[in-house]
């Protein structure tokens, strides 16, 4: 697998998702910078979490008018895969290439701690590696995680199965009006879509930062292994 | 409107008549407006340590492993494989408690540049903060603002937050403490130091502009040019953790290449502290010419410019064949960037603006003659030993208060809005061990970091609690297997012109040298915060409790050692340490009888040594698989925290001490630790070997706390009162 991890100013974890990316594909992922204007021939394309232009007018706003977002644009045309983690979720949200929006978290404050995620679908490149309804732990950074849509949006998602992952409790449970297992109050507990061809996948928590036993755990590697399996090439 | 420069003006710029005089003398002339100005904040407690440095001296600094120690930006040690830390801890009360989210969040982006200042990119933050009682809502809107704060500048710059310590007591109702600490890691062989060298090479500005404020925020406001601005300016500056973050990026990207002489960020005064030092260091001059400074607002003068502590700033000599290379990439990040001068042979710092001559000082009499006072101490009164103690409540009810109370009670609530996570490289978070683990990426090393201070036992008796915030700090690295190396203070205190705060200081210091030196634990860095005392409405001041606060760092040769401090299932729990029972200011003794008094426990250093070099090279051996320091509230209240991080219970053995239970269980003996073992009678015969006390005291399983009476308390039910503090406080 070829892949390649956008900086923005402001970004600030392209370095936990490099090392997440080298540890199934042995090889350092090529680093974008926003003003560049030609992609490489990549089979993945990260947008990864920080605080794009700190985040200062909307979560993601100024990013998705950077350079580099036009072909990125063209590259999902062509059917490119991109998984958008955090800050690159709000980003793929404001550039339209997934729809709905994060909103500050229901509590009004940011968010550090591991949850618990269940996955929805495991026919994807992203969740191939996990059952339908699997359940893995992982941990979460952000100040403005609150999924929110409109109803047609919403009923377009649910009965198309692009919910990927939702917040859950350990075993599993879902319950989108309670903060223990749903700590931002996504609509819905969602915590991850995809796009309508399954090839754009934006989330919130970082399975990134899950990937070696030293740092708590592995579970968030099944994400990276899939892709990996999904580009044998 | 100017105002006349001379004595009256110089007083209130803070300068005392005698160091007016001595300004006089050193320009043979009445200064200017700026250079009057340069003087008083040169001169200030916060730049020149003039009460504190006699003291300062005393302190150990050095070790085969420290390559710079204090008198640099931040100080260094040698953590192997070719790689430094580089770290400091330093304070932002005043401006916390004026401006609670502003005055953490620039304390937290001070010290960030004061680390990648020094070429070392920040992989931590730890911050020890202090507040007043929760009862007082401004204690809330405090500790919302400062918790804010400092999660609103790390988790944007993309540093994990992974450490740190809360106190609360009534002496810092008017006083908060904000103290963050950050470290860094660099190639050893790479790093950048602030002495300006070579005459002629330009001098260059990065960052953000300067704006109008913090004007003196080293020494006072700006009252005197128009006093209705006071209202619209405060002295507490605002920060931008986006362009911090940008100038980390463009920083070390820069000094990547050979372009860089010397680098300082310009903290407290400035462009003035900066320019100054640097110059001085290197031994040359410095011409600035300050219409090429970029300004966020016209019409500034020299004064306000050079007074300045507009944040997210740095200060370049470069390689003049170089500047265009630096140019780039500044232009890259979309920082502003400007040479505003150059070096020069005169020894003088020369200002220049709008083709004016606004200062024109001579370098080494500004620092050599700098003020230095060697203030009046009285020694302590030794507090009166503890009588009359005996406990009111059950085991059990007691253990759940004193859980649940303001200083033991779960941090996580604070804890939960910083990021600890991002780096990737974060092996035990907060609560996890005694001190936050973060692996060196790229590296089989770790970096083991606490902060730790006592300030009940320092008020009881400040040399004693010196030292003994020193030996906790040495005991937290030591509990998860990591080699202590070096110290960063940070000492809060009252005014140092009552001889009894400065009594204070003088015995925390002895105390804390005392431990330095015995433990080989040097101070590399350090920060002093004087003043932290309020007007009553009596006329009377409170002063805050002596809180020398300590920042400390160790290396783990192979990271994958590291040991946390939750139960492990099935093991041995075993006490390492002597335990006599010692109630003296202890959280037990506050909180349940609510008595502040008596002595603070014993501090013995060759025990401490002893015990924890023996501790550690157990945990390295790979015998104790779970290890926790003993500290506030003592054996019990030690064992619950160990419960409830794992939720894996314990059952305790009935001690057959000798000794009162409130004592052995909630006394806080030093030199202490509790570790899981598999073999307790092996391990309690090498421990003596060694000449290290330790017994068997209870067995790690189930998921209960069972206590020698038989008492059963559940690990759900203390997580539940250790949990109910700081939601109840702050989401009422």
């Amino acid at each position: 697998m070829k892949s390649a991890i956008v900086v923005f100013p402001g970004t600030n974890r392209e370095r936990d998702m490099a090392i997440a990316l080298k540890r199934v594909t042995g090889k350092a992922p090529t680093m974008l910078w926003h003003r560049d204007t030609v992609l490489p021939d990549v089979d993945l394309v990260v947008l990864p979490g920080g605080f794009s232009y700190g985040d200062y007018l909307r979560c993601g706003a100024m990013a998705a008018h950077s350079p580099i977002m036009a072909e990125i644009r063209a590259f999902a045309e062509k059917g490119g895969h991109i998984l958008g983690v955090c800050n690159g979720f709000q980003i793929l949200t404001e550039t339209g290439l997934l729809p709905g929006a994060l909103l500050r978290n229901a509590n009004l404050r940011f968010l550090s701690q591991d949850c618990h995620l269940r996955v929805e679908r495991a026919d994807t490149p992203f969740t191939h590696k996990w059952e339908k309804g699997d359940v893995f732990r992982t941990p979460l950074a952000h100040g403005d995680g609150n999924y929110t849509a409109d109803s047609q949006t919403l009923e377009r998602l649910e009965g198309g199965g692009l919910v990927a992952f939702r917040y859950a409790g350990a075993n599993g449970s879902v319950q989108a009006n309670d903060t223990e297992t749903n700590p931002n109050g996504s609509v819905n507990s969602i915590a991850g879509i995809l796009s309508t061809n399954t090839r754009i996948c934006g989330m919130m928590p970082h399975p990134e930062d899950l990937v070696d036993p030293l740092m708590g755990g592995e579970d968030g590697l099944p994400l990276f292994e899939g892709l990996v399996e999904a580009f044998v090439r | 409107m100017k105002k006349t420069v001379d004595l009256s003006l110089a007083q209130e710029f803070g300068l005392t008549p005698e160091e007016y005089d001595r300004v006089l003398k050193i320009m043979g002339r009445t200064p200017s407006l700026t250079e009057l100005g340069v003087f008083s904040v040169m001169w200030s407690e916060h730049c020149s340590y003039k009460s504190s440095r006699k003291w300062l001296r005393t302190l150990p600094t050095t070790a085969p492993w420290v390559i710079h120690g204090p008198g640099e930006n931040a100080g260094v040690v040698d953590i192997g494989e070719g790689y430094a830390a580089i770290f400091k801890m330093e304070s932002h009360n005043h401006p916390s408690f004026i401006e609670p989210y502003q005055g953490a969040a620039t304390g937290v982006g001070g010290i960030l540049r004061d680390v990648f200042t020094m070429g070392a990119r920040p992989v931590a933050n730890l911050n020890a903060l202090r507040f007043g009682s929760p009862e007082t809502p401004r204690t809330r809107q405090i500790i919302d603002g400062v918790v804010r704060g400092i999660g609103g500048y790390g988790n944007c710059v993309g540093v994990p937050t992974v450490g740190g310590e809360i106190n609360f007591h009534p002496a810092y109702d008017g006083n908060p403490l904000v103290n963050a600490m950050t470290v860094g890691i660099a190639r050893k062989d790479r790093i950048f130091l602030s002495a300006a060298a070579g005459v002629g090479n330009p001098v260059v500005y990065v960052g953000s502009r300067t704006g109008r404020d913090g004007i003196h925020g080293a020494t006072m406001s700006s009252a005197e040019f128009d006093e209705n601005a006071l209202a619209k300016r405060p002295t507490v500056q605002v920060g931008d953790p986006f362009i911090e973050k940008l100038l980390i990026e463009a920083c070390l990207e820069l000094m990547a290449t050979d372009a860089i002489v010397a680098i300082q960020d310009m903290g407290a005064a400035g462009l003035t502290s900066s320019s100054v030092e640097m110059a001085g260091k290197g031994g040359v001059g410095i011409e600035l010419d300050l219409d090429a400074v970029p300004q966020r607002e016209p019409g500034m003068t020299a004064y306000e410019m050079m007074l300045s502590e507009s944040q997210e700033r740095m200060l370049i000599v470069l390689r003049p064949d170089r500047t265009e290379i630096a140019r780039k990439i500044f232009e890259k990040w979309e920082l502003d960037f400007a040479v505003i001068g150059h070096l020069t042979d005169t020894g003088h710092i020369v200002v220049k603006h709008k083709g004016a001559v606004e200062a024109d000082i001579p370098l080494d009499p500004l620092a050599e003659q700098a003020p230095i006072y060697d203030r009046p101490a009285t020694t302590p009164i030794a507090p009166a030993p503890l009588e009359g103690v005996h406990a009111p409540l059950s085991l059990d009810a007691m253990l759940l208060r004193l859980v649940g109370s303001p200083d033991l009670a779960s941090r996580a609530w604070i804890w939960n809005q910083y990021d600890s996570t991002v780096g990737g490289q974060t092996v035990r978070r907060p609560g996890a061990a005694d001190a936050a683990i973060v692996k060196i990426e790229d590296t089989s090393l770790g970096l083991a970091l606490t902060t730790d201070c006592t300030p009940r036992y320092c008020q009881a008796d400040p040399k004693t609690g010196g030292a003994q915030a020193v030996a906790e700090a040495w005991r937290n690295i030591t509990a998860t297997g990591a080699r202590p190396l070096a110290v960063t203070d940070n000492l809060n205190f009252g005014n140092p012109e009552k001889p009894e705060i400065m009594g204070q200081f003088v015995a925390a210091i002895e105390g804390m040298g005392e431990a330095c030196r015995a433990l080989d634990f040097p101070v590399v860095s350090g920060n002093v915060s004087l003043y932290n005392e309020t007007r009553q409405p009596d006329g009377s001041t409170m002063s805050i409790l002596p809180t020398p606060a300590i920042g400390a760092l160790g290396v783990l040769e192979d990271v994958s050692k590291a040991i946390g401090l939750g139960m492990t299932d099935g093991a041995a729990v075993v006490l390492v340490g002597e335990t006599r029972g010692e109630l003296g200011q202890s959280i037990w003794l506050r909180e349940i009888l609510g008595r502040e008094e008596g002595p603070p426990p014993r501090v013995d250093l060759a025990a401490e040594k002893r015990n924890g070099d023996f501790v550690r090279a157990e945990i390295l051996n790979g015998t104790i698989s779970a290890c926790h320091d003993l500290a506030d509230g003592g054996i019990l209240v030690g064992v619950a925290e160990m419960v409830m991080a794992s939720c894996i219970g314990c059952e305790l053995e009935s001690p057959d001490s000798g000794i009162r239970p409130e004592a052995f269980w909630f006394g806080e003996d030093q030199a202490r630790y509790l570790v899981c073992v598999s073999d307790a009678e092996d391990f309690c015969a090498r421990a003596e070997k060694a000449g290290v006390p330790a017994r068997l005291i209870g067995r790690a399983a189930g998921s209960d706390l069972i206590l020698p009476s038989g008492v059963t308390i559940s690990a759900a039910r203390l997580a539940v009162a250790h949990e109910a503090f700081f939601p109840a406080l702050m989401e009422r």
